[in-house]
């Protein structure tokens, strides 16, 4: 128990830390550039205090739940041998931990908005709905493919670069035919995917398969998969812009 | 009393976002791996901990910080602040306290995210200390600034995003060929993870604020675009951090050498 508290103790002491150059650049442009008070004291003092306390909680239980669950699972697949499987699973962790994403859902719906306004679909509030639908169900079937894409290339131990490289050139060559106004929500769309849970599960999952699969290298081929996911939304959100 | 409520609020969403991760993880365990839970207790109280801390984590930054953050994306890029008069022809100059507050914003809620710290804590276990947690993380946050001034600068001069995005990636390529291998995937990883609970809402605000107070821009259109910059600079900052460390340590080695 004792060893608990110590350890909540230190990462109460590093979340402190890592909240240090917001409060700092807060602080700085209020008072020195725009020159007004700090409003609500005791609110952000508060405010300030529950993000240390949830930053600590999140990165214990990151090293205790997350982190070994992850690995758990590559281990368990990569020992089970079942490629179908372990796709299947990939796909459901992509697509699953995505079309519910609270960013995305805020994303879609700006772009429906912008594809009303532009005059991309018909004027009405359903049109606008069903656009910004079946572009979270795009992104979600994006992610889903990016990461049963990401786990063939572990296992095949394919050079993340060339992947990578060629995804760029889909970027650039899509950008030239996609209707402007979807661009830089597409482009955006790549970074807002991938939420703060995916993110360490599936980091855990691709280092736990490269370090269980002989002759893989967990640094050089265990990461990527986030990469991966960031890249093919863009891909497809302007290939949804140009189909619908 | 108000704030217990939304905290109760922001952990059901919590709870809500994580169930159908729990029901993947979980269905394939027990139906597909037919495998039992390794240290099933450990588990169950690290899930715990996740979801509280990112209802803490949430609630306080809703509570605390976004609200000045955006007040201030505002105020900054506000026209009167910013010493423009009406009549006058906007020039990208006049937004100097601007860039500074993007790259000053964006390096500091890069340092506090999350996902980041995570992929930054699995990247030095594996690589048995190689790679440093702070190192990775204040390459990460040099990259997000640049890449959130340099978007502001786009927002005001009105130049296409595509540009600066294929620019980028070129010289992503050019450095691909010449980095460390063993840095490559973590650098095309850390473009993805930077941008996500503390930075999204934040770096929004301020390209909405922007887009809607610079004349000619239309915030619908203009103001996407930042996050994509946040996510591209990264890669080549953390190229660069691999290839500066590889750099003086070859040089160290020649030192002692001699």
């Amino acid at each position: 128990m004792s060893t608990v508290l110590r350890h909540l103790g230190v990462s109460l002491f590093d979340s402190f830390r890592d909240l240090l150059p917001i409060i700092a650049v807060i602080a700085f442009f209020q008072l020195a550039v725009l020159r007004q008070p700090l409003p609500d004291f005791v609110d952000l003092l508060i405010g300030t205090l529950m993000v240390v306390i949830g930053l600590s909680l999140f990165v214990y239980g990151l090293k205790v739940g997350l982190f070994p669950i992850g690995e758990a699972m590559a281990y368990d697949f990569a020992r089970k041998g079942s490629v179908v499987w372990l796709l299947l699973f990939a796909f459901a962790l992509g697509f699953g931990t995505t079309v519910a994403e609270p960013a995305l859902i805020a994303v879609a719906a700006e772009a429906g908005e912008i594809a009303r306004a532009g005059g991309i679909i018909e004027d009405s509030d359903d049109a606008e709905q069903g656009y910004a639908t079946g572009l979270r169900y795009t992104v979600a079937l994006s992610v889903g493919i990016a990461i049963v894409l990401g786990v063939i290339r572990i296992i095949k131990g394919w050079p993340v670069q060339y992947l990578i490289i060629g995804g760029y050139i889909g970027v650039v060559i899509m950008t030239g035919f996609a209707p402007p106004e979807i661009i830089g929500i597409a482009y955006d769309s790549g970074g807002v995917t991938t939420s703060t849970i995916t993110v360490p599960l599936v980091t855990a999952l691709g280092v736990g398969l490269a370090s269980s699969i002989a002759g893989r290298n967990p640094m050089v081929d265990g990461f990527g998969l986030i990469a991966f996911a960031s890249l093919t939304p863009m891909i497809f959100v302007m290939g949804y812009g140009m189909l619908v | 009393m108000n704030s217990l409520h939304s905290f109760l609020d922001i952990l059901l969403a919590t709870v809500w976002d994580v169930l159908p991760i729990v029901l993947i993880l979980f269905g394939f365990r027990f139906l597909v791996l037919r495998r039992p839970l390794p240290n099933p207790g450990a588990v169950a109280s690290g899930f715990i901990a996740v979801l509280l801390g990112l209802a803490f984590f949430l609630q306080g930054l809703e509570q605390a910080l976004f609200p000045i953050g955006k007040l201030m994306a505002q105020q900054l890029t506000n026209m009167e602040f910013l010493g423009i008069a009406a009549d006058q022809a906007t020039e990208w100059r006049h937004y100097g306290w601007v860039y500074v507050f993007a790259a000053a914003i964006g390096f500091a809620t890069t340092i506090a995210e999350p996902s980041l710290i995570a992929v930054a804590i699995k990247a030095n276990q594996v690589s048995a200390g190689g790679v440093g947690t702070w190192g990775l993380r204040v390459a990460v946050a040099i990259g997000v600034a640049i890449g959130i001034a340099l978007g502001t600068f786009r927002i005001v001069t009105g130049t296409p995003l595509h540009w600066y995005i294929i620019s980028g990636y070129i010289v992503v390529i050019v450095q691909t060929l010449f980095a460390p291998r063993s840095i490559i995937a973590l650098a095309y990883d850390s473009g993805g993870v930077t941008t996500s609970t503390v930075t999204v809402p934040l770096v929004a605000a301020l390209g909405l604020g922007l887009a809607s107070s610079v004349p000619g821009r239309s915030p619908l259109l203009d103001g996407f675009g930042l996050i994509a910059f946040a996510s591209l600079f990264p890669i080549i900052t953390v190229m660069g951090y691999a290839q500066i460390a590889e750099w003086m340590s070859k040089r160290g080695q020649r030192n002692t050498n001699e």
